[in-house]
């Protein structure tokens, strides 16, 4: 009784480990359904999702505007003071005085990609972009000012 | 000062009894993270396991309370980083509990199906590691192939793959991706054909199961007596999950078993988790065809303010009871927060069911009891 049950023990102990195998064996011959991706050299067709949170960017077009008015929602809606927003008064051909930013800067080692600042900005002048390349040899320059320089604020925007 | 010799004799005096103490960790390949177990072992038998923690306190807790109500989940996703959404679930629905905001039925489907989706990636996560931990190297890389895909839903969807932060009090930050609907429906059909691989590769190996079977058992009243829950609970026989106790978003409307095993020891809390993924599955598929049409967001004021009083909210997370508790003032940032994680409890019973046991089944214990360190130490 005693070998009856050692010799089956020992049967289903191998049967079950050749079962593995086989499985083992299934993905060695077919190597296609493999799905490992080459990171360095897939960069010509890696395409990241268009939602992917990244870094965020102020976009301008091609006159050199952007849409931000200085308005501080974002500098508020951020948990961990990654934006700073300095703004200054631009006088308009009339003679009024008008807010306006003089700086917008983002510092990206702070961020944690919430998401928060892009949800809280009234005039969509802020986006998140799929970057994921952040490496840098400084950390200082990770701390970027989003708007170009000579840039100033769309027609139109209050 | 010590000079060598005195180094090399102070760790091979074993003590009065032959006692022998040893760091496991927190650099220590099986403990996922920096838990530092001190391990007092007589011979190969462990004595006593005493944990340390402190590596990666970050005082989350005290952070949330300088956090706005919009702006502290988002720091939620860095305790259980594996299920994410379900914590940022917690506190959305604590706040909308406490201001009585209306989500809508849309907001509350995708929550559920991004929920039980995190839970799958997670356990699938676990499956890998505790192979791994067990000396089995292949099922991870098949654990991951699944859960890549769900990362991609994530990905595609919230725009972030572990820490995603797409809940929002009142309902989800935007509309889910138009490919939402038939990634997932892709997901549900792979994972459906792939899930026997696992059975092969791992439930079914000998050696999985004489490592596994019999060992560190946790009966149901010590699972009770130390505030156990989730898999590692309902693995000893205990019904505790809060989808069934108190259901929230969409799970009063959706069909699914309470996996429960009553043998205690690690390979029944193997088998709950494979079959609670099954489970998930069924729940993600009553729901992804009913998404319903409609706003994805309820309306809310723009500052959020709770009213004075205490709110507590507990959800299911992949490891078991979440709760956050939030004493208000009726400002504008919570006066005090705690939050009760289910690694806490989970871990504090290792020493109670490692304790006389080899030290090579303390891997297969603490293994299965899918311990996330910045869970348990915030």
């Amino acid at each position: 009784m005693f070998l009856k049950d050692y010799i089956s023990d020992v049967y289903n102990g191998v049967a079950s480990l050749l079962k593995g195998m086989r499985k083992t064996g299934y993905y060695f011959t077919h190597s296609k359904e493999i799905i490992t991706e080459q990171y360095p050299d897939n960069r010509a067709t890696l395409k990241l999702a268009d939602r992917f949170k990244g870094e965020v960017v102020m976009p301008h077009d091609d006159n050199n505007e952007h849409t931000c008015t200085g308005c501080t929602a974002c500098e508020l809606a951020c948990p961990n003071g990654t934006i700073k927003i300095i703004t200054k008064f631009d006088v308009t051909p009339e003679g009024k005085k008008k807010k306006a930013i003089d700086a917008f800067i983002y510092r990206l080692e702070m961020c944690t990609l919430c998401n928060l600042c892009i949800t809280a900005c009234p005039s969509d002048a802020i986006k998140m972009v799929p970057n994921f390349e952040h490496s840098v040899f400084d950390r200082s320059k990770l701390t970027k000012v989003l708007n170009k320089p000579g840039s100033k604020i769309k027609e139109g925007i209050e | 000062m010590y000079n060598q010799t005195e180094i090399i004799k102070d760790t091979t005096d074993l003590g009065p009894d032959g006692e022998l103490v040893i760091n496991m960790g927190p650099q220590h390949p099986a403990t996922h993270g920096v838990l530092h177990l001190v391990v007092t072992l007589n011979g190969e038998t462990i004595k006593k396991i005493e944990p340390h923690l402190g590596y990666i306190h970050r005082s989350i807790e005290k952070m949330c309370e300088r956090l706005s109500y919009r702006q502290f989940i988002y720091v939620t996703s860095r305790m259980d980083y594996l299920s994410s959404h379900i914590n940022n679930t917690a506190c959305a629905l604590l706040i909308e509990k406490g201001m009585q905001i209306e989500v809508p039925e849309r907001a509350k489907v995708v929550r559920t199906i991004l929920n039980e989706l995190t839970r799958i990636a997670s356990h699938e996560l676990w499956i890998g590691a505790m192979a791994m931990d067990l000396g089995a190297f292949t099922p991870f890389f098949y654990a991951f192939r699944e859960r890549e895909m769900i990362t991609d839903i994530m990905e595609d969807t919230c725009g972030a793959r572990l820490t995603m932060n797409y809940i929002v009090p009142g309902g989800l930050m935007y509309d889910i991706h138009p490919n939402f609907q038939t990634k997932v429906k892709a997901f549900v059909k792979q994972f459906k054909e792939k899930v026997t691989e696992y059975e092969d590769l791992v439930t079914g190996n000998i050696i999985f199961q004489s490592r596994t079977k019999g060992v560190g058992v946790l009966t149901a009243e010590d699972a009770i007596s130390y505030g156990c829950s989730g898999p590692v609970a309902r693995a000893s026989g205990v019904s505790c999950d809060m989808r069934k106790i108190a259901p929230y978003d969409a799970y009063d409307r959706v069909e699914f078993d309470e996996v429960i095993e009553t043998a205690g020891d690690s390979f029944a809390r193997y088998i709950v988790r494979v079959k609670e993924m099954n489970q998930s599955i069924r729940i993600i598929e009553q729901l992804i065809d009913n998404i319903p049409e409609g706003e994805f967001v309820g309306k809310t004021k723009n500052v959020l303010k709770l009213n004075k009083g205490e709110f507590y909210q507990r959800v299911e997370t992949a490891r078991g009871e979440f709760g956050v508790f939030i004493v208000s003032e009726g400002g504008t940032t919570p006066y005090r927060i705690k939050f009760r994680s289910p690694g806490f409890s989970n871990l504090s019973v290792l020493n109670h069911i490692a304790k006389g046991s080899k030290i090579g089944d303390l891997m297969a214990t603490m293994g299965t009891l899918d311990l996330v360190i910045p869970d348990i130490d915030r």
